[in-house]
C-alpha cells in the first residue's frame, strides 16, 4: 500500500516526547529523584543516595517499562481488533477479551483453595497467572470469532462481547461467595490494575510475550491493509481469510492476555489510542500505523502512570481508573469534533 | 476446434448456480453454457432474483458451483489457488470498501497486493500500474482524497481503478451502474468499453441498464425464466430474447429502438 508520506518528523517528535515522559515518570513519585541522578544511574555511576538507586532500579524502572509495554501492547491489540472487525468501537475491552482474562485469573486465584496446599501455591506462580489470563482471553476471542462466522452484523458481535462481560461478572460473584477474604482481596487488587511491584523476571516474561505479539502483528500488516477493503475484496486479492483471522486473534490474545495478567484489566487505551493516532497519521497503512500506535500507547500509559502515583504524595491511584478518566473524554471529544469515528 | 485461434478467457459447461444447505441444493439458475473471448465486453442482464449476482459470485470463486464446470484461461476454476486466481481475475463489488478512511491512492494501490512483498511496498512496476489505473479512470485529481469525501460516481471510478491496478486479464463487475446518475451510468459503461478495446481485457458486468448495454456491449448474457442466452445484442433482439425478460402486461420491448416502454 502506498502512503502519501513517511511521517519521519512525527515519529521523531513522538520518540522525543516518549523519552521525556519516561524520564519524568522515573523522577516523579512519593520520593522525587532529580533528573541528574537518574542519568547518573543509567551511565553506571550510581546515585548519591543508596535508597534512590534502590527505588529506581528495583521499583520505578520495571514499572516504567511495564507501563510502556502495557500501553503499547493494548493499543496495538485495539488497532488489530478495529481492523479485523471493521468496527471503530472494537477493542480488547469492548469485545470481552479482558472479561475473559479476568475470569481466567478469578478461577485461578479464587479457585486455588479448592486445590489447596502445595498444588495451590504452584498454581499462583507468575507464569500460571499469565497462562490463565491468556487462556481466558483466547477462549472468549474464539467464541466471538465463532459468532462472527455465523453473524455478519458487527453490532451483534459487540453485544455478544458485552454479554460475555456479564457472564464473567456472574461467575466471579459465585466464585467469590465461596472464597475467603484474603483471596478476594488479591483478586480485587488485580482488577484495579497495577503497574508497580513487578519483578525483573516478570518484566522479562512480559517483554517475551510482547515481542511475539508484536512480531505476529507486523507480519500481518499486509493482510490488515487488505482487510480494510472488506472480506470479499481481500479474498479476491488472494488473502486466506481464515488463516489471517486466526493469526490476528492469536496476536491480540497473546498481547492483551499477558498484559492483563500482569497489570490487570486496563480500560480505554486499546480503544482510544488508534483513533488518536489517526488524527495525526493520516494513512491507513498498518506498517506505519502499528509503530505509531505502539509509541503513542506507551506514551499515554506513562502519562497515566505519572498521574496515578500522585507526585509528592504517598498515595497511588488505581491505574484502571486513571486510563478511563483520561480515555473516555478523549473518545467523547473525538466524536464531538469529527461527528464520526473512522477506522 | 475452429475457435482455437480466438483466445477464450472464460467458459462454462452446463453450469448450475445456487446455494446448498445441509445436503439439499436450491438451484437458482441452471444449464448455463457460454464462452467469452479476449477483449470482449459482456453484459449480464435479467430480472431481480433471476441469479445474476449468484452467477457472478460463482464465476469469481466466492461460492461453489452446484453442477457443471467453469474454465478460466483453459484451466478449471477449482484448480486455481486463491493467490493464482488473484492474478487472473479482479472484481468490482457492489459493497463500498469497509474503511472509508482509505485515501484514493491507498485503495488503488491495494490492488497491487498480489504482486507486492510482505511489507506491501511498491516497486516501479507497481507504481506504473497504479498511475495507468488513475489516468484510465480519470481519477488522478482525486489521488489524495479520502473515500468518505467521494460521490457515488467518483467512488465507482476508484473501485474500477483498483481492479485495473490488479492487472488481470478478466475483470468482473457486479452492477457497476447502480446508484449512479444517467451521465455516470453512460460514463462507466463507456469506460469499460474503451478498456476492453484498448487493453484487451475481458470485462463481464451485470446491469439493469439494458438499453445502454445493448448499445455498447459486444455480447450479452440474458438470464430469463426459460433459460440463459448469450449472443451479440442485435442477434438477441432478432431472436426476441428481451421480450421474455419481464411480464408482458407491464413492460414492452420495442425491437426497433432497443428500448423498453411501460404499457399504460
Amino acid at each position: 500500500m502506498q502512503a502519501a508520506k513517511t511521517y519521519k518528523l512525527q515519529f521523531a517528535a513522538l520518540f522525543v516526547v516518549l523519552i521525556v515522559a519516561f524520564l519524568v515518570n522515573l523522577s516523579m513519585g512519593s520520593v522525587s529523584i532529580p533528573l541528574k541522578e537518574i542519568i547518573s544511574v543509567f551511565t553506571g555511576n550510581g546515585a548519591s543516595k543508596e535508597t534512590w538507586q534502590y527505588i529506581l532500579m528495583d521499583y520505578r524502572l520495571p514499572k516504567a517499562i511495564t507501563a510502556m509495554l502495557a500501553g503499547g501492547g493494548l493499543a496495538i491489540s485495539g488497532l488489530l481488533m478495529q481492523t479485523l472487525f471493521r468496527n471503530p468501537l472494537a477493542g480488547p475491552f469492548v469485545l470481552g477479551l479482558s472479561s475473559g482474562a479476568s475470569l481466567g485469573v478469578a478461577i485461578l486465584i479464587l479457585g486455588a483453595s479448592a486445590f489447596g496446599g502445595f498444588f495451590g501455591t504452584i498454581l499462583l506462580s507468575q507464569w500460571s497467572l499469565v497462562i490463565a489470563s491468556a487462556l481466558g482471553s483466547f477462549l472468549v476471542l474464539l467464541a466471538v470469532l465463532a459468532v462472527t462466522f455465523r453473524i455478519k452484523d458487527t453490532m451483534a458481535i459487540l453485544i455478544i462481547g458485552l454479554m460475555f462481560g456479564s457472564v464473567t461478572t456472574a461467575v466471579v460473584s459465585v466464585l467469590s461467595y465461596f472464597s475467603n477474604a484474603e483471596q478476594l482481596q488479591q483478586y480485587i487488587f488485580w482488577s484495579f490494575g497495577s503497574l508497580g511491584n513487578q519483578s525483573w523476571q516478570g518484566v522479562l516474561i512480559l517483554i517475551l510475550c510482547f515481542m511475539v505479539g508484536l512480531a505476529l502483528s507486523v507480519f500481518s500488516s499486509k493482510s490488515l491493509n487488505a482487510l480494510l477493503l472488506g472480506e470479499n475484496y481481500a479474498k479476491s486479492m488472494g488473502l486466506h481469510i481464515k488463516r489471517t483471522t486466526l493469526i490476528i486473534i492469536l496476536a491480540t490474545s497473546i498481547l492483551a492476555g499477558s498484559i492483563t495478567a500482569f497489570v490487570g484489566p486496563i480500560a480505554f487505551i486499546g480503544l482510544a489510542v488508534p483513533h488518536l493516532v489517526r488524527q495525526v497519521f493520516k494513512t491507513s497503512n498498518h506498517l506505519i500505523l502499528l509503530p505509531a500506535v505502539l509509541l503513542c500507547g506507551s506514551l499515554l500509559m506513562l502519562i497515566c502512570d505519572t498521574v496515578a502515583q500522585l507526585p509528592f504524595s504517598e498515595f497511588t491511584l488505581p491505574i484502571n481508573a486513571i486510563t478511563s478518566l483520561i480515555g473516555a473524554p478523549v473518545v467523547i471529544w473525538l466524536l464531538v469534533r469529527k461527528r464520526k469515528l473512522f477506522f | 476446434m475452429a475457435l482455437e485461434e480466438k483466445h477464450i478467457i472464460l467458459q462454462t459447461h452446463n453450469l448450475s448456480v445456487g446455494y446448498s444447505k445441509k445436503g439439499s441444493d436450491s438451484i437458482i439458475a441452471e444449464g448455463i453454457d457460454f464462452s467469452i473471448e479476449k477483449g470482449e465486453l459482456v453484459g449480464v442482464v435479467g430480472a431481480n432474483g433471476i441469479g445474476k449476482s449468484t452467477l457472478l459470485r460463482t464465476l469469481t470463486g466466492m461460492q461453489n458451483a452446484l453442477k457443471g464446470s467453469i474454465f478460466l484461461n483453459g484451466k478449471s476454476l477449482n484448480e486455481y489457488s486463491s493467490f493464482q486466481l488473484a492474478t487472473q481475475l479482479s472484481v468490482v463489488l457492489t459493497e463500498a470498501p469497509a474503511s472509508k478512511n482509505l485515501s484514493v491512492l491507498e485503495m488503488i494501490s491495494l490492488g497491487r497486493q498480489p504482486y507486492t512483498n510482505w511489507m506491501d511496498s511498491l516497486s516501479e512496476i507497481d507504481k506504473k500500474a497504479i498511475n495507468f489505473a488513475l489516468e484510465a479512470t480519470e481519477t488522478t485529481a482525486l489521488t489524495h482524497r479520502k473515500c468518505y469525501e467521494l460521490s457515488d460516481g467518483q467512488m465507482q471510478r476508484v473501485a474500477i481503478a483498483r481492479a485495473l491496478a490488479q492487472d488481470t486479464p478478466l475483470i468482473i463487475l457486479d452492477e457497476p451502474t447502480t446508484h449512479l446518475d444517467l451521465y455516470h451510468r453512460a460514463y462507466v459503461l463507456k469506460l469499460l468499453k474503451n478498456l476492453a478495446k484498448e487493453t484487451g481485457k475481458t470485462i463481464l458486468f451485470s446491469t439493469h441498464e439494458i438499453d445502454l448495454a445493448i448499445q455498447l456491449t459486444d455480447k450479452m448474457l440474458v438470464m430469463a425464466k426459460d433459460g440463459t442466452y448469450i449472443d451479440a445484442p442485435c442477434k438477441l433482439i432478432e431472436d426476441g430474447r428481451f421480450e421474455a425478460l419481464f411480464p408482458k402486461e407491464t413492460i414492452d420491448f420495442d425491437s426497433k429502438t432497443g428500448r423498453f416502454t411501460i404499457r399504460k
